[in-house]
This record gives C-alpha cells, sequence and structure tokens, in this order.
C-alpha cells in the first residue's frame, strides 16, 4: 500500500518524459495522480492503528544490500503519518494551481510528481540509506525545478541552494555511517537502531555523530546559523517550488530530529539539548526580525520560515532537558513540534503559491510597489489575509494549537524559554504591516489593473487553509495519531 | 583446487580468448583492404564477447589458483575479468563510425585489447614476476594508443605517459626484486611465513616501490600527470579506454598486495595518504578546466582517490573488498556514459559548447546529468553505493579520517560537475556552426545505454554484493 503511494508518482513521471504527451493531458495527469495519492493516504490514515512501540503500521520490508545491512523498509506511525498526509495534499495543491501553467508543464509536471515520490518516500523510510536516497534526490529535484522555472538569478540561487544542502547532506551521510559502524550488528535499519542506541556508552563518538545529523539536518530545515541558502532560493524559485521547498523539503530536517537524532542518540541528545534549544530560540528572533526588515514580500515569508522552524527546533530541544521537568511537559513541547510541521507546511505552502501570483501579475514582489489590492483583487486579499493569521498563530487556526503547545512545555521546563514568546509578537507585527502596505490604501503600482485570482489559483491555497481552520480548530482529528508517538519519543530520549 | 595443466589452461580461458583476438585482430588488419575494416571491428566485439562468455561461465569453479599460486582465479579476478571486457565492448560499440576509416583502425582495436589483457592479468596476479608481466602488457599499449592520434598535443601526452611509465616501471621492477630478495619467493600466499623472519624495513621499502608503479596504472598520486593530458590529447575511444579501463586491475593488484603482506600496517597507511592525496589534487584541479575531456580526466584521478581508500583499508576492514570490487564496477560503468557523450558530440571542445543540450538532445543531455550526479556520488546510482561501501569500509577498519576525507572531496566535485551541468539547461546560442552538431548516434546510444546501467546497478546493489 505505501510503496503504491510512494511510487505511483514515480510511474506517472515517466509516462509524461514521452516527448508526444501533449502538455493538457500532463496537467490533468498531473492533478489526477496527485488526487489519487491523497485518497489512498486518506484510506491509510483510516485503517491506520497505533503500531506497538518498535514497529511500524503497514510496513513492507525486503532485502537491499543486505552486505552492508540495509533494506527497502518502509512504515508509518504517528511521528510520520500526519507529515505524509500534509505532502500528498500540498503536492496535489501544486498540481491545481499548475493547471494553467504555460512553461514546459509537461516537464514540470513530471519532475513534481518526481519530488513527490521522494518526499513521501523519506517520509516513511525506516531504513538509513534509503532515507538518504530520497533526502538527496530531493535536493537534486529541486535543483532543477529552482534552475529551470526560476526566475532572477535562478541559476546561482539553484547552484547555491545545491551546494549547500548537499553538504549538509553529506554530513548527515557521515553521521549515519558512524550509527552504522557503531552497531553491535552493523545495520542501517532505524528500528533496530533505535531499539540499540549504538553510541549509548561514548560520550565523545556520540557526540560527534551526533554534531553531524545535527548538521546536516539543520542545514536542510533550515535553523541559524545555516539558513543563508534559503532567502535567495525561495526568492527565485517559482511559486510551486517555494510551497514545496518551505512546505514538504524543511520538514524533511525536522523530521530527521524526532525520527533519527532523538531516539537513536538520546544519551548524546540530552548532553546537547541545551544548544538545540538556544539554536531555536534564535533562530525564532532571527527569523523574526530578519522577515520585519524585508521589503520583498517572498523573502519575507522565507523568513517566517526560520521563525517557524525554530520553534520545531525549540520543542524538541526541551524534550532533552529531561533533569529540569516532568514527562508531561516534555510531551506537550514535542507534540507541538510535531504539530507545527504539519502546521507550517499547509499554512506557508499556501502563503507562496498567492505571494506567487503577484511576479505573475506584475512581475514583482516589492512591497512598496503595490497597495491597495483589496479593490482589484478581493479573492487573492481575503486569502492572503486569512493566510497571514494563520502564519502569526492567531486562535483558531493549526499554528496557535502548535505554539501554545510548544511554549507550554518549553516555559514549564525551561521559563528562559519565554525569551521566544517575542518572536510571535515580531511576526504579528510584520504580518499586520504588510496585510497594510499590500491591500489597504489607494490602489497603485502594481495594483493597478491587478487580475484577481483565477479558479486553481484560488482553490489550491484555499483549500491548505481551510484545513489549517480543520485541524486548529479540531486538534484532536492529529494529535490522537501523533500523541501516542511523541509519548514513545519522549521515553526514549529519557532512555 | 588440484587440476591438471590442461585445466589450468582452461581457466585461463578468457584471457587466452583475449589474446588471441588481439593477434587475429592486428594480422587481419594487415591483410584486409582499408575498405573491409568494418570485419575487424565485429571481430574484436566478437573476441570480448567471447571472453565474458567464458568468464561468466568459468564463474563455476572459483575460487582456485593456477600454475602454482602464481595466478588466481576468484571473485576479484571475475570481477575484473567482467568490468574490463565489458567496458571495453561498451567503448568499442560505442565508438563505432568515430575511427571508421582512420589509418590505423585495426591497430587501435589490437592495442585495446592487448591492454585489456593486461588489465585483467594484473587483477589476476598472485605472483609478482606475473604482476610485473602484467603492468608491460597493460601499459605498453597506451603508449601507442595515446601517440596514435599524430597531433602536436597528442604526441606530447604520448612522451609524457612513457617517460612516466618507464619510470614507475622501473620502480615497480626494482620494489618486486626486493622483496623477492628478503621473502625468497614471488608468490603472494608464501609472504606471511617468509616474509615474517625479513628485515621489515625493506620488505615496506620493497612493497611501497610496487605501490608507488601500480599508482602509474591507476592514475593516481604520485604518477597521474599523464592522465589529463591523455584525456584531452587522444581520440575519443582511446581517452575513454584508458582512463576507464587499465586502472580497473590496478587497484585489485594493489589490495593483493597489501592484503598479502605480514605485516600491512606501513603498506596500508601508505596508501591512504596517496588516497587523500589523490583524491583531494584531482578534485582541485577539475576545478578551472574548461575542456570537458580534461575535466573528466582529472575527476578520474579524484575517483582514484575513493577507490585507493578501500585499498587503505585491505587488512583491517571484511567491507573493503566487496567495496573495492562494487564500486570499480560502478565507476567503470558511470565513467563510460560520461565519455561516451563527448565521443557523441566531437565539435564540442568547450563547456560552455555544451549550452542548450537540454533542449536540442534531452536524452542525451540527461545521460550526462546521471552520469555527472553518479560521478558525485548521488542515490541510487551505482557510485552512491560504492562510495558508501567504501567510507563504511574505512570507517570500520579504524580509518574515520579517510571517511571524512572522501566526504569533503565529494562537497569539493560536486562544483565542477556542476559546472557542466548547468550550461546544459541555458539557452542555446543561435544555431552555431553546423560542425558543432554533429551527433554520433553509436556513441549517443552508448551515452544513454552506460547511464541506464549505471542507475539499475546501483537499484540492484543487493544482487551484485551477494555474489562477492
Amino acid at each position: 500500500m505505501l510503496s503504491v503511494i510512494v511510487f505511483l508518482p514515480l510511474v506517472a513521471a515517466l509516462v509524461l518524459m514521452v516527448p508526444t504527451v501533449p502538455d493538457r493531458v500532463a496537467r490533468w495527469t498531473w492533478v489526477a495522480v496527485a488526487t489519487v495519492d491523497v485518497a489512498l493516504v486518506a484510506v491509510v490514515w483510516a485503517n491506520f492503528e497505533q503500531p506497538a512501540e518498535g514497529q511500524l503500521a503497514f510496513s513492507e520490508r525486503f532485502q537491499w544490500i543486505p552486505g552492508v545491512g540495509s533494506s527497502y523498509y518502509i512504515g508509518v506511525d504517528g511521528l510520520s503519518l500526519p507529515l505524509v498526509a500534509m505532502t500528498a495534499v500540498i503536492y496535489l495543491a501544486c498540481a491545481v494551481y499548475s493547471l494553467r501553467a504555460e512553461d514546459r508543464p509537461r516537464i514540470q509536471a513530471a519532475l513534481f510528481l518526481f519530488l513527490q515520490t521522494v518526499s513521501l518516500g523519506l517520509f516513511v523510510a525506516a531504513d538509513l540509506i534509503l532515507f538518504f536516497v530520497f533526502f538527496d534526490l530531493s535536493i537534486v529535484g529541486m535543483y532543477f525545478v529552482i534552475a529551470g522555472w526560476g526566475h532572477g538569478n535562478a541559476a546561482r540561487s539553484a547552484l547555491k541552494f545545491f551546494l549547500y544542502t548537499f553538504l549538509g547532506s553529506l554530513a548527515l551521510l557521515l553521521g549515519f555511517i558512524g550509527l552504522y559502524v557503531s552497531a553491535d550488528t552493523p545495520t542501517f535499519d532505524m528500528v533496530e537502531l533505535t531499539r540499540m542506541m549504538p553510541l549509548q556508552d561514548n560520550p565523545l563518538v556520540g557526540g560527534l555523530v551526533l554534531a553531524a545529523i545535527l548538521v546536516g539536518l539543520a542545514v536542510k530545515t533550515p535553523t541559524f546559523p545555516f539558513h543563508t541558502w534559503l532567502p535567495p532560493a525561495h526568492t527565485d524559485a517559482p511559486a510551486i517550488g517555494s510551497a514545496v521547498l518551505a512546505g514538504v523539503l524543511l520538514k524533511m530536517g525536522t523530521y530527521g530530529f524526532v525520527r533519527i537524532a532523538m531516539p537513536m542518540l538520546p544519551d548524546a541528545w540530552r548532553d546537547w539539548a541545551w544548544v538545540i534549544v538556544i539554536v531555536g530560540i534564535v533562530s525564532v528572533l532571527y527569523g523574526a526580525l530578519v522577515g520585519l526588515g524585508q521589503r520583498n514580500l517572498k523573502r519575507m515569508i522565507a523568513y517566517t520560515s526560520v521563525n517557524h522552524m525554530g520553534y520545531v527546533v525549540l520543542g524538541v530541544g526541551v524534550a532533552g532537558l529531561v533533569a529540569a521537568s516532568s514527562d508531561a511537559a516534555r510531551r506537550v513541547a514535542v507534540a507541538g513540534a510535531e504539530f507545527q510541521m504539519v502546521s507550517h507546511g499547509l499554512i506557508t505552502a499556501a502563503l507562496f503559491l498567492l505571494v506567487g501570483v503577484l511576479r505573475d501579475r506584475a512581475g514583482s514582489y516589492d512591497l512598496d510597489g503595490y497597495g491597495g489590492l483589496a479593490a482589484p483583487a478581493p479573492r487573492f486579499a481575503t486569502l492572503f489575509a486569512i493566510g497571514a493569521f494563520a502564519s502569526l498563530g492567531l486562535p483558531g487556526f493549526s499554528g496557535f494549537i502548535a505554539e501554545f503547545q510548544i511554549f507550554s512545555g518549553a516555559i514549564a521546563t525551561a521559563p528562559i524559554t519565554a525569551v521566544a514568546l517575542l518572536g510571535i509578537l515580531i511576526t504579528a507585527g510584520m504580518f499586520l504591516w504588510a496585510i497594510q502596505r499590500l491591500l489597504a490604501g489607494k490602489t497603485r503600482g502594481g495594483s493597478l489593473g491587478f487580475r484577481d485570482l483565477s479558479r486553481g489559483e484560488f482553490w489550491a491555497p484555499a483549500s491548505l487553509l481551510i484545513l489549517s481552520v480543520v485541524i486548529g480548530v479540531l486538534p484532536r482529528i492529529v494529535l490522537d495519531v501523533v500523541d501516542p508517538a511523541t509519548t514513545v519519543l519522549t521515553e526514549l530520549v529519557g532512555r | 583446487m588440484d587440476a591438471g595443466m590442461g585445466m589450468e589452461a582452461l581457466a585461463l580461458l578468457p584471457e587466452i580468448l583475449l589474446l588471441a583476438g588481439a593477434l587475429a585482430v592486428l594480422l587481419a588488419g594487415s591483410l584486409l583492404p582499408r575498405n573491409r575494416l568494418k570485419a575487424v571491428h565485429t571481430l574484436a566485439i566478437v573476441t570480448l564477447f567471447a571472453s565474458l562468455g567464458a568468464a561468466v561461465i568459468g564463474s563455476a569453479g572459483i575460487p582456485m589458483s593456477v600454475f602454482s599460486g602464481t595466478y588466481l582465479v576468484d571473485t576479484p579476478t571475475q570481477v575484473v575479468r567482467i568490468a574490463v571486457v565489458g567496458a571495453t565492448a561498451l567503448i568499442l560499440l560505442a565508438s563505432r563510425g568515430s575511427i571508421a576509416g582512420s589509418a590505423r583502425e585495426s591497430e587501435i582495436y589490437a592495442l585495446v585489447l592487448f591492454s585489456a589483457t593486461g588489465t585483467v592479468t594484473l587483477a589476476g596476479a598472485g605472483d609478482l614476476l606475473v604482476l610485473a608481466v602484467a603492468f608491460l602488457l597493460a601499459s605498453i599499449p597506451l603508449y601507442g594508443l595515446i601517440g596514435v592520434v599524430g597531433t602536436a598535443r597528442g604526441a606530447e601526452a604520448a612522451l609524457k605517459t612513457y617517460l612516466l611509465g618507464a619510470l614507475f616501471g622501473i620502480l615497480l621492477l626494482a620494489g618486486v626484486t626486493l622483496v623477492f630478495a628478503v621473502a625468497g619467493t614471488s608468490v603472494y600466499a608464501e609472504f606471511r611465513t617468509t616474509l615474517g623472519d625479513a628485515p621489515p624495513g625493506v620488505a615496506v621499502v620493497g612493497a611501497v616501490a610496487i605501490l608507488s608503479g601500480l599508482m602509474f596504472k591507476a592514475g593516481a598520486v604520485p604518477a597521474h600527470f599523464w592522465v589529463p593530458d591523455a584525456a584531452q590529447a587522444s581520440s575519443g575511444l582511446v581517452a575513454t579506454f584508458l582512463t576507464t579501463v587499465p586502472k580497473l586491475g590496478a587497484f585489485i593488484a594493489a589490495f593483493r598486495l597489501v592484503d598479502a603482506l605480514p605485516d600491512p600496517a606501513g603498506a596500508a597507511l601508505f596508501v591512504g595518504i596517496l588516497a587523500v592525496i589523490t583524491m583531494t589534487l584531482g578534485n582541485l584541479a577539475a576545478y578551472t578546466q574548461e575542456d570537458p575531456r580534461r575535466l573528466l580526466g582529472w575527476s578520474t584521478v579524484g575517483q582514484a582517490g575513493f577507490l585507493l581508500a578501500a585499498v587503505a583499508v585491505a587488512p583491517t576492514s571484511t567491507l573493503a573488498l566487496p567495496a573495492l570490487l562494487f564500486y570499480v564496477a560502478a565507476y567503470a560503468v558511470t565513467n563510460v556514459a560520461a565519455f561516451a557523450v563527448t565521443v557523441a558530440l566531437p565539435g564540442f571542445r568547450r563547456l560552455d559548447d555544451y549550452r542548450g543540450l537540454a533542449s536540442s538532445r534531452p536524452g542525451l543531455a540527461l545521460a550526462l546529468v546521471v552520469a555527472l550526479l553518479g560521478l558525485v556520488g548521488t542515490p541510487p546510482t551505482a557510485v552512491f553505493i560504492g562510495k558508501l561501501t567504501v567510507v563504511s569500509a574505512t570507517w570500520q577498519g579504524g580509518a574515520a579520517w579517510l571517511a571524512v576525507a572522501i566526504l569533503v572531496n565529494t562537497v569539493i566535485s560536486l562544483y565542477y560537475y556542476l559546472r557542466w551541468i548547468i550550461p546544459l539547461y541555458r539557452r542555446a546560442p543561435d544555431p552555431a556552426e553546423p560542425l558543432a552538431h554533429v551527433v554520433r548516434p553509436a556513441a549517443a546510444n552508448g551515452a544513454m545505454f552506460s547511464a541506464v546501467l549505471s542507475v539499475l546497478l546501483g537499484i540492484a546493489a543487493g544482487l551484485v554484493f551477494a555474489v562477492l
């Protein structure tokens, strides 16, 4: 079942590589395949039962390279299933959004279907090599998205993105190999490694291996100070590229924390928890402050990603402060971090899809070049305002649940983390100011003659925002799946 | 396995077929008129497939050693046989037409077959004297192959290769003499008993001298200078052959020697240091190259460093041998794919010439992307699995510094491979002179086939590792 979900898009991508496929067929094939994938994920979600500790639901496994202890091993649990669902939804939104794309639509559809396979594969992988394969291929795929369909200084931004994240991926690989050779019976099996905790009695090597893995994941996430590739990549990427990059690819970094770093190296994680917490707080504040200073709206949203990912890092870092507080508080923080991954994916993907329309219509993201957009483009204005409020963490949206959980867990554990609350305040100011500059006032500049959203451009971000409201009002839908898994994870870190 | 003389000769059938084929090609080339030389190409291909078939059929009998342990027919030899013969066949098929009608066509095929024979023998050698003969058989044809183009650059590259080859050949022979003198035998299998009492300094100096000589074949420091020149100056067929095939045997030969020493720590460290210098130098030197073949020439130097890292942990890691063997095969396929693209586009001599290839020849451009990203070590291509296992082996063998060096170098290498990928997706200049647009279909097909093969080999890595 999971294999079908993962590889169906790839099969479709290969079909779309055939040059004789008409553009129209390619666009609708993309939408159809993405829809089927969402439906299949819904079936998995409906039939999902929490697996016992040390097991995965819907798991599939066969030997891949037995000589080095690597197998094709996939499965889902409460940590991965919400991300799988989010991924499938975001790719469907991108497909719908691109129904009127004109620039090489067949190849674009093939490339995004390939990326969909890679993203879904990463979240279901239960083998480190399999994880790495998807991790690296996501970089390659996104490189071609930015270089091929980007604008501005796309070639340069794509190159920077590639070099930076590839460097990170190799640090990650080094860490994986460190885990592999330190295990009693060398293996890349994540479940086995979680059980064995190979470097438990070796703080020095354990710390180095964790450092390698953290650097690799931090570049991808990205956290301060490894974020410098992100703003140019986002600014020059096409709208759907930014949506996938921020919505899905960034989660690969934070997912690595909860799937690999925390459960496999709990000792080292606890030793370094304070460093991680501080990196999280700095990312929160830095992302918010630099975002505030941006005139380019797309760049501003890119920096809010640094800010929002900072909350996730803060949440998982707090989980390592075992001595400081009760299990309950740490559990809430981790659940909040997991919830934030899903929430940020939905909201930021929607925002990037919306902002992409600005360039499409008026060729610029410059906030000062617009004004009074609400008059000519009410649908755009409504959705953008909703997205902005969702992103700043207004109650009723998913972001509120996530940040509320992270902060209640974090502050109960380490009161000093309340500093990061400033981040919420700053992003709130930033978004309100952006709304005012962009939507309110007299219609001028790029807003003149602005054509409002087409049906696809409307429904793609709208459906993502609706989902954000649904899980913001009824968080149990997600938390029922997440909570048992984060409980187990908190115990694992406490070992 | 105890076998009669006839059986022993039969175990060498793949090598014998290659040698006989080389002689037959040489004779046929002298006797046939110029316009019938197509038959020679066919003869060379048939020879290679016959040898490949013999090697595959012979897999049932391994491992065995023949002629009193001087030649080893085991898994490493089998892998090199299949990789060398397979890669050579692929190269000859892909370059069909590229040298057709040239005055030296049959000689080139004969020299290629001779060198391939020498390379396989190098891998199978279980005795220092066989090693020396194999070294010469694999090297001497190269000088002719490089010089045969007859250009000034070709002559320079041939002379450079010849001088380096002679120098390091002498070094190898000197090393053989030293080790033979203190061990009293030239058979590897006996070193563990006979070298134990020998003066350790002499044995190490001898081993280091032999290993240095082998570095000429491997295209590694300190004997790497000929590689970029030869890759740039010679014809596409020859450039592909000499950067891919001869080194396959050299790594196995070095592995066998290091593994046979009773106290291998010194020699292993020597190889490890050479590995780091080789990969760093090769990757840094590739940075500024504008000629794609020269860039690939330096890239093969970098790859040689990665392969040597597996040799350096031969005595300490059980994973080293399977990792090396897999990487050898993966490297051969991927390198052939990248070079075949340059053969397919003979008019493109600068990276910038490749602008717009993705829109004019999407299949070929994709093959090049797969090959170059493959050489970087991007999953799921075969080189990724090779690199992954080599890195694991070095760490397992207690040389984590080698693992770090490999990964750092991989990042360095990414940059210059991307320098070649980027123009593919740029907009093409106005239709340039017609010469630049000559595409050789055989080479294009060869490139695409090899690129697909490199991905399949990576995905099917488990099946391959099962027999290593």
